[in-house]
Order: structure tokens, then C-alpha cells, then sequence
């Protein structure tokens, strides 16, 4: 399918949900991704990546109860699909297949 | 601590309701952890945050959040007819009156437009006029003028002021000629005009070009003209003769000059030069700066003004006349102006060397007359929906429960009444459709409705508008205003005072409708006052044949005889003007006692034997002519009584009149020998001019009168009398019209504004009387319960109707009471245009009173009495 492409962004959030495992939401996300790449991100970035993998159908989502520290708003919680979970294999396996064709030579 | 309001009400107000939930939860919880890090920056983080969300993918969509907007326009249309179809009879009431309204309107803005687009069909109508020149009366200072030229004019324009116009014209009058070919002879209205007119005019040429007048020999046809004489056969270069005895070939056809034009009725243009060419006459004025015998058009250069040329022209006469002669006419003080071609219809009226006024008048008079039949319909409109309004109060409530804004509710009963508005507009274009041949019949024109102008609909759908909105704006407002609760507890009550806006509207058509009567009661009556006016000669069964054409001027005597041969003609005399019109006026003549600054201007009519005895004069002193007396020929001269009261004569019988020449030199002396009652010759509202009759029996004069045998039938009679002219000159039409046609003819314009003003009066009434006629069914059915209790307490059916009627009865008594002065006023003002003019008298007011009330009274009669007749028991049965 031509529109089921993962961006480079989109595929590292979609990895940090996998990785969360239904502790993935909005911040923690953000803090995950945060702690990994060593970057300041901004959240309207993430919101924007996984509002559209939901659109394709990577993620799905579910709201939590209310806390109290976010001003009474619920959490919006995300777990990866089968189709995203597929799509992530497709990505390791390609990435890991170009990773094993590179010559065991020194690099200057 | 709380993140800051600006930002998070910013969020609020752009971001989509479906991701403000999970954003705004992050943001917070952010927000909260920046606050114990670094409290200072999380306000500015946090509003950093927000508008970095301010994109397409967060935005609510623009096009509001109902999403259904269609479907609730779509039940504002399906609500607004099906009520429409439950009210049957009050929508019928609605949209009856509101189609008559608009057709009224539509008709005359139909009629306003052909007027205001009069000789629009000329491209430069703007730059085109008509020489006219002026004088003043020494003793009086009145400027008086006429579009009558010297000869000498033309060429002076020409040479002296050359560089202000594009085209000076001299012209013939427009009139009828003979136009023959072969043995096809036919009468048709035709100028003699310089080759110019063609491109001044823009005509729009079929066969042949602006050049095609330059040819002395030629003329231009118009299409329909062609096609009558040649058919479907080429008609260039055809041979025609005009009059008898001008040849010309044709050499080019024009389209027809639509009727709304000066020249709507020209059939044909031929050379000026052709026209000299057999009147040698007007070839010997080339110098002659007294007679007044041509016209003159002219079109001005396109950059050069009208008042630019009227002032450079100011001084024409003095600088260009003959001194001696300037000197002769300068306490006349003689001007020439140019009379612009926008002016020639609607501002026919020239005063004091000025267009003032005319057609205009009638054309605002009708405008704002059209404007009052539609709002009178508009007011039907809102009285029948307004008072309605309790029926329909419990809707308004459950729909602002339910969630209505008021605007919605605006916007629904406008949309009610745009259905309403858009069913009439289409039932008054049938209607205007059908009646628009009787109109044009009636109003003597050529509309036609402009169904493929998109000017025409664009207009259209604007009226549409501006009626729904006239009409609906008040309901809608009205009824939107509503408070649910009252209405809903069914303790709303319209006051006292609610009826009180629906009472002046009342009162205000009826105001209106009954001014219009009383204008078309006062338009009538002025008609039939002017027509009763005593004309001073017998005007049935008399004819006027032209004669003019010389080829008459040989076989007169023949005619003459033949013509009391054939027993159909009981007298016959000729003239040198017809009866219906003053053709020669003059001025210069000495008698006893006259005041030496008068200007002694006298209408002029040369007469033959047995004038006196065809039209039916009379003598009221002194004798007539007489055909044993040789000397009345030369030394007599008849006078009428009012030139024997602008004479300022007591006993006129036996007194000298003398003509000088301008230099104060006698000219001959001549006795006056009788004097003769007033025949009313022009405008039948004017006071008759002094008019001085020539006894010339020899002389050939163009204007035979023949008095058919009041034994023979007219039919017969014109008959015979045309074979014995198509007898003797076969080359010359019969060209003749009956006098008294003629002369009513003259109350043509009075006649059609009496029509169209009692067809509208009497719309208005009914438009009236139709909104009277709902309400008071409405009312009628409001009150039935109260009529059943007070039948069950023993009223009687009398005093329930009057119980029912008075309150409309008032309310048509003050509308008469408000309407009689201001009618007055407006006719009495109407009426000083004419000389001679009836009164406004009291009985109109009383008959238009009278009737009003009894209308109103039948009208409102009919539901009362149905409603007291009805059985209590019904009405009191049903809770």
C-alpha cells in the first residue's frame, strides 16, 4: 500500500509506544524519546506523529482515568497494532539485511 | 500554580474538539513538572507549546462545526410551505395581494423604463438637440420660443460657429408624405433632413451607409416601409416618388426606429436638397431673417457642452441679422438655444428658454404610485402574520427551548416569507405576461418584458428580495422576540398595544387607496370638464383632406364640383390651417388705442367661401363673410372674442386694423366686420388664442373641410368622396382625418392617466380590502368563543356584527378623515397646470367617503356575520 509509509520520526515514536507497552502516552513519550536521543523535542511533534499513525492505523488508542496534575484532563494512552507492529518488522529487517551487506572493511 | 489563561483560552478557542482533551492534559502535566524545575519560564514554555499546535491538523474546520447547515435550510423551506398549504386561505390572501402588488410594480416599471429609455436608441442622444429660438414680450417680459428657424440660421451655425458641432441639419417638419411606387401609393411619416441625420441618428443601416442621403435623387427607407412596398424584392435602386412629383431612388434600408424615439414614427429620410428641389419658395429665405419656416438639429462636437454652445451662441441674432432689421427686433431681445435631444420627451415644457418639467412629472407621479400599491400588499403581509402570531408563538417557543438563536428564528420566517414572495413574483410575471398586449394598448407603447436581459433579472431577484425583506423583516422580528417561558405557559398574551402597529397600516392603506380615488375621481372629472367646454364650431361629420400637393392646384374646381354632385356632402370650404391647430402666428399690427409696447402677436387662419357655414361658427356681432362682397377679400378681416379682449376693443364692429412691417411702415388697413365666438383650436385646457381670420376665396389654400350630409352613412360618404379624389389625382394619397377625432385626441395623455389611475386606485382598494378581509376572519375566529357566550346570554346577531365591525370602521374613518385634506391639496395642486380647470368639489370627498366606508363594511361583514350566525353550541362544545 503506497500511503502506508512510516517517516523517520514517526517510526521512533512508534518504536517508543511499542517499547512503552501500554504506558505510552503524550509526555512519557516525549520524555522517553528525550532521554534516548539526547535532544530537546517538542510535543506538538509527537502529537502530530501519532495523530497520523492512528489515521493509518499503526496505533490505536484509549483514554485513561482523570489525574489530578493534569488540570482534569484524562490521558490519552497508545498501543501499537498488528499492522504497525508489522510494519516495524519490516523496518528492522531491512535495516538489519542493508546492516549485514556492508563489508567488514575500516572506514577511514 | 495554573499555566497561563491567555494561552490555554487561545487553545481552547482554535484547537479541534476530538484533540483537546489528550493535548491540553500533556501541556498541563508539562507544565506542572517545568514548575517545579524552573517556574519562572513554564508560562512562557507552555504558551510556546500552544502555538506550535496553532496548524491546519489542530484547527477546528472553518466552516463552523454544524455540519448539517444544508439540511437546516432545507426544513426553513420545507416549514415555511407547509405552512403555506395548512393556511390555505391566508396564504392565498398573502400571495393574491402580494402578485397584484407586484405586478402593478412591474407594469410600472416597465412603463417608467420605456420612458426614461425614450430616444436612448440613438447612440449619441446625448450630444444631439434642436435649435429653438426665443423672444421676450416687451409689455409682459414672458420669453417665449419654438423650434421654428430662419432659414439663414442653418448657414450662420455653420460658418460662425462651425467648430462646437459635428452636424447642423436643416430639416422639414416631420410629417406625412405620398409615397409611390408604381401604382402603390401609400401615406407615411417621412424627413426631409441634410445627409448627416443618418450618422447623427445612428441608424442602424441594412442596405446602404451613412453616405446614402448624399445623392440629391435618393432616399432611405425604413425595413418595415420596404417590405410593404417591394416584399421580399432587393428595394436599392428602386425608383420612388414622393408627393407626386419628387423622383429619388432608394439607396439604403434602415432597421425601424423603435416607437420610444422622436423619430419612431419616420418611415423614410430623403435629402433636404430634394425637398428644395420642388419648393423653390424656401430657396428665396436664404436671406430672410423674419420668417420662421425650417428646422434646425444639430450635434455638438464631442468634447463641447451644451451651455458651452448656448453661450457662445447668445448673441447670434444681433451679431449676425442685418443691422437695420436687428433694430427692428431688438426689444424682443431674440435668442437662440440649443434644446438638448434628453429633454425633447420628459422635459417637453420649455420656459424661458429652458426644458422645465413635462412627461416627467406623470413618470415620478406613477413611480411613487407603484411604490404604494407595492407596500400596501407588503402591509397585508405583515398584518396577517403578525396578528398569527399566537398561533404560531407555541412553535417559536420549542424551538428556542430546543436551541433556537434568534437568528435562526429571523432566518426561518424570512425564509417564509421569501417562499410566500417568490410564489407571487412568479404568479405576477405570468399575469404581466398575459395582460401586457391590453397594457401596451392602453399606455399606447411597445414594452416588452426583457426576459433574456440579465439586467432584467438581476432586478428581478433584487425586488425579490427587497419585498421578502419589506414584508417579512417585522414579522420575523416580531415573532423571534418571544419569551419562551410566557409562551410556553400559555400565559402569552398579545397586550393591549400589539394591535396597535397592525391598526396604523390599517389605516395607512386605506389612507393611500383613498387619496388615489379621490385623484382619479378629481383626473376624470377635469377630463369631462374640458371636454363639455363649448369648442365654438360643429365638430361631427366634418373631414379635413390635405390638399396641398400642387398637383391638387388644377383640378380644385373639378373636386369641388364633382364633390357637390355626389350628394353625399352637405358643405365644403378649405383653410390655409386645419381646425385642431394654430400653424401661422404673427406679430405688428396698429389698431385705436393699442398700448405701444404690446407685441401683438395673433394666431392666423386664411379661409375661403362658406367657411363660416361648414364648421359651424358663430357670429356674435357684425356679419360673416360674404362671397357678393368683392372688398371682403382685401379690406375685411373677422376676429375672435378673445382677440377682441386682448385688443382691449369695446364696440370692434367697423373699427380699422392695420398691418405695419417691421419698420413701422404701413402695410394695408383693413375693417374689422365681425367678430366670432371662440373655437377651440390647440389645447382644450387652454384659453383660445387671438385669432385673426383672412377671407381669400381665390387663393389656393391647403386644407379642404367638407361637412358630410348629416342623411348620408360616414362610410358611404368617405367612400364616394375619396373615389372622386383617387379620381382626379390618382398621384396624390387621400390624406384625410375626421375633426372630431382629431380633436379628441387631444385628451389622449389626460385619458390614458385617468385609465391607469382608476386601474390602480381600484387594485389598491381590492389589495386593501384583501388584507381586511383576513383579518377579519382571523379576528372573527379569535373571538368565537366570546360570541358564543354572549349569543347563549342573548345578543343579538345586529349587535354582535356591529361588536365585530367597529373597530375596522374606525380605523377607515380616520384613514378618510387623514386622506381627504391631503387629496385636496394634492389635486388642487394638480390642476393649476391647466388654464381651464374644474374645482375640487366637496361631493367627491363625500362619494369617496361613503364608498370606502361601504366596502370596508361589506368587506368585513361577510366573516362577522358568519361568525355571529354560528351556532354557540359549536364553539362552546370543543375545549
Amino acid at each position: 500500500m503506497a500511503q502506508q509509509i512510516l517517516g523517520e520520526f514517526e517510526e521512533l515514536v512508534l518504536l517508543m509506544v511499542a517499547a512503552m507497552h501500554d504506558e505510552a502516552y503524550g509526555v512519557s513519550i516525549l520524555e522517553g524519546l528525550e532521554k534516548e536521543l539526547k535532544k530537546p523535542l517538542n510535543i506538538s511533534a509527537i502529537h502530530v506523529a501519532l495523530k497520523r499513525m492512528e489515521d493509518k492505523g499503526f496505533v490505536k488508542s484509549r483514554f485513561g482515568g482523570i489525574t489530578e496534575d493534569r488540570g482534569g484532563r484524562r490521558k490519552k494512552f497508545y498501543t501499537v497494532t498488528a499492522l504497525g507492529k508489522r510494519m516495524l518488522d519490516g523496518q528492522y529487517a531491512l535495516r538489519s539485511g542493508l546492516y549485514k551487506r556492508i563489508p567488514k572493511i575500516s572506514f577511514s | 500554580m495554573q499555566p497561563p489563561k491567555r494561552a490555554l483560552q487561545f487553545l481552547r478557542w482554535f484547537c479541534r474538539e476530538d484533540c483537546i482533551e489528550e493535548i491540553e492534559g500533556d501541556l498541563n502535566e508539562m507544565f506542572r513538572k517545568n514548575c517545579q524545575t524552573s517556574p519562572r519560564t513554564a508560562g512562557w514554555k507552555f504558551t510556546w507549546r500552544v502555538l506550535r499546535y496553532f496548524r491546519p491538523e489542530f484547527m477546528k474546520p472553518f466552516n463552523n462545526y454544524q455540519s448539517n447547515a444544508l439540511g437546516m435550510y432545507k426544513s426553513y423551506f420545507s416549514i415555511g410551505w407547509r405552512n403555506v398549504i395548512r393556511n390555505r386561505g391566508y396564504s392565498l390572501i398573502n400571495a393574491g395581494g402580494l402578485a397584484i402588488g407586484m405586478m402593478v410594480a412591474i407594469f410600472i416599471g416597465l412603463w417608467v423604463y420605456d420612458e426614461l429609455s425614450f430616444n436612448k436608441y440613438h447612440r449619441n442622444y446625448e450630444s444631439i438637440g434642436q435649435v429653438w429660438s426665443f423672444h421676450s414680450d416687451p409689455a409682459t417680459s414672458i420669453v417665449d420660443g419654438d423650434k421654428s428657424m430662419q432659414y439663414p440660421v442653418g448657414a450662420t451655425l455653420r460658418n460662425n460657429y462651425g467648430q462646437y458641432f459635428k452636424h447642423v441639419l436643416m430639416a422639414w417638419w416631420p410629417g406625412n408624405h405620398t409615397v409611390a411606387v408604381d401604382d402603390k401609393v401609400m401615406l407615411k411619416n417621412g424627413l426631409f433632413v441634410e445627409p448627416g441625420a443618418l450618422e447623427m441618428l445612428s441608424l442602424n443601416m441594412i442596405r446602404g451607409s451613412y453616405k446614402s442621403l448624399d445623392e440629391p435623387h435618393s432616399v432611405v427607407l425604413s425595413r418595415s416601409t420596404a417590405e410593404v412596398f417591394f416584399g421580399d424584392e432587393d428595394p436599392i435602386n428602386k425608383t420612388v416618388r414622393l408627393n407626386g412629383r419628387m423622383d429619388a431612388v432608394v439607396t439604403g434600408v434602415y432597421e425601424d426606429i423603435p416607437r420610444n424615439s422622436n423619430f419612431g414614427e419616420t418611415q423614410f429620410f430623403a435629402p433636404w436638397d430634394l425637398w428644395l428641389s420642388v419648393n423653390e419658395w424656401a430657396r428665396r429665405q436664404e436671406a430672410d431673417w423674419d420668417n420662421h419656416p425650417i428646422n434646425i438639429y444639430v450635434q455638438l462636437q464631442p468634447n463641447v457642452s451644451m451651455e458651452e454652445v448656448n453661450a457662445a451662441m447668445k448673441e447670434l441674432y444681433r451679431k449676425n441679422m442685418p443691422a437695420d432689421f436687428y433694430k427692428t427686433q431688438e426689444r424682443f431681445d431674440p435668442f437662440v438655444q440649443i434644446i438638448p435631444m434628453s429633454t425633447w420627451h420628459l422635459y417637453g415644457n420649455v420656459e424661458n428658454g429652458k426644458p422645465a418639467g413635462g412627461r416627467i412629472t406623470y413618470v415620478w407621479l406613477f413611480a411613487v404610485v407603484g411604490v404604494f400599491v407595492l407596500v400596501l400588499a407588503c402591509i397585508n403581509f405583515v398584518n396577517l402574520s403578525t396578528a398569527r402570531s399566537e398561533k404560531r408563538s407555541k412553535e417559536v417557543g420549542v424551538r428556542k427551548v430546543v436551541g433556537s438563536r434568534k437568528g435562526q428564528l429571523i432566518a426561518q420566517f424570512l425564509t417564509e416569507s421569501l417562499v410566500v414572495v417568490v410564489v407571487s413574483f412568479l404568479f405576477a410575471m405570468i399575469m404581466v405576461g398575459s395582460l401586457l398586449p391590453w397594457f401596451n394598448r392602453l399606455t399606447d407603447k411597445d414594452t416588452t418584458l426583457p426576459l433574456f436581459n440579465p439586467v432584467f433579472w438581476a432586478m428581478s431577484l433584487a425586488f425579490i428580495v427587497l419585498t421578502a425583506m419589506l414584508a417579512g423583516v417585522y414579522p420575523a422580528f416580531y415573532l423571534s422576540s418571544f419569551q419562551p417561558v410566557k409562551v410556553l405557559k400559555g400565559v402569552f398574551r398579545s397586550g393591549h398595544f400589539a394591535a396597535l402597529p397592525r391598526k396604523v397600516l390599517v389605516v395607512v392603506q386605506f389612507t393611500t387607496s383613498v387619496i388615489l380615488i379621490i385623484g382619479t375621481i378629481v383626473v376624470y372629472q377635469q377630463i369631462q370638464f374640458a371636454r363639455n367646454r363649448p369648442v365654438g364650431y360643429q365638430r361631427s361629420s366634418l373631414i379635413t383632406v390635405h390638399v396641398s400637393d400642387p398637383a391638387f392646384q388644377n383640378k380644385l374646381d373639378v373636386i369641388r364640383n364633382e364633390l357637390r354632385g355626389s350628394g353625399v356632402v352637405a358643405a365644403l370650404t378649405a383653410s390655409s390651417g386645419p381646425l385642431t391647430a394654430i400653424w401661422n402666428t404673427t406679430n405688428g399690427y396698429e389698431w385705436k388705442g393699442k398700448d405701444p409696447n404690446m407685441d401683438a402677436s395673433f394666431a392666423i387662419c386664411n379661409i375661403t367661401t362658406d367657411f363660416g357655414e361648414t364648421v359651424g361658427w358663430e357670429i356674435v356681432a357684425g356679419r360673416d363673410f360674404s362671397k357678393e362682397i368683392s372688398t371682403d377679400s382685401t379690406e375685411a378681416i373677422i376676429l375672435n372674442e378673445a382677440a377682441v379682449e386682448y385688443m382691449g376693443l369695446k364696440d370692434p364692429v367697423g373699427q380699422e386694423f392695420t398691418d405695419v412691417n417691421e419698420f413701422g411702415q404701413k402695410k394695408w388697413t383693413r375693417t374689422i366686420i365681425g367678430v366670432v365666438k371662440n373655437m377651440v383650436m390647440e389645447s382644450p385646457y387652454e384659453p383660445v388664442r387671438q385669432t385673426l381670420y383672412f377671407y381669400n376665396p381665390k387663393v389656393f389654400l391647403g386644407l379642404m373641410h367638407i361637412r358630410i350630409d348629416p342623411n348620408a352613412s360616414a362610410a358611404d360618404a368617405l367612400t364616394k368622396i375619396k373615389s372622386v379624389f383617387n379620381k382626379n389625382v390618382p398621384m396624390a394619397g387621400f390624406d384625410y382625418t375626421f375633426v372630431d377625432e382629431e380633436y379628441a385626441r387631444k385628451f389622449a395623455q389626460e385619458e390614458r392617466i385617468g385609465v391607469l389611475a382608476g386601474i390602480f386606485s381600484s387594485l389598491a382598494i381590492f389589495i386593501c380590502c384583501l388584507g381586511l378581509f383576513g383579518l377579519a376572519s382571523y379576528v372573527a375566529e379569535q373571538r368565537t368563543k366570546e360570541i358564543g357566550i354572549r349569543k347563549v346570554m342573548g345578543a343579538s346577531v345586529a349587535k354582535l356584527w356591529q361588536l365585530l365591525s367597529k373597530d375596522f370602521m374606525i380605523l377607515v374613518i380616520i384613514a378618510c378623515l387623514v386622506a381627504c385634506p391631503l387629496g385636496y391639496y394634492l389635486m388642487t395642486t394638480w390642476l393649476l397646470d391647466y388654464d381651464y380647470r374644474t374645482e375640487v368639489s366637496l361631493w367627491v370627498f363625500v362619494l369617496t367617503v361613503i364608498g370606502a366606508v361601504l366596502v370596508t363594511l361589506l368587506t368585513v361583514s361577510f366573516h362577522a356575520i358568519r361568525a355571529a350566525l354560528a351556532n354557540p353550541v359549536k364553539s362552546l362544545r370543543s375545549e
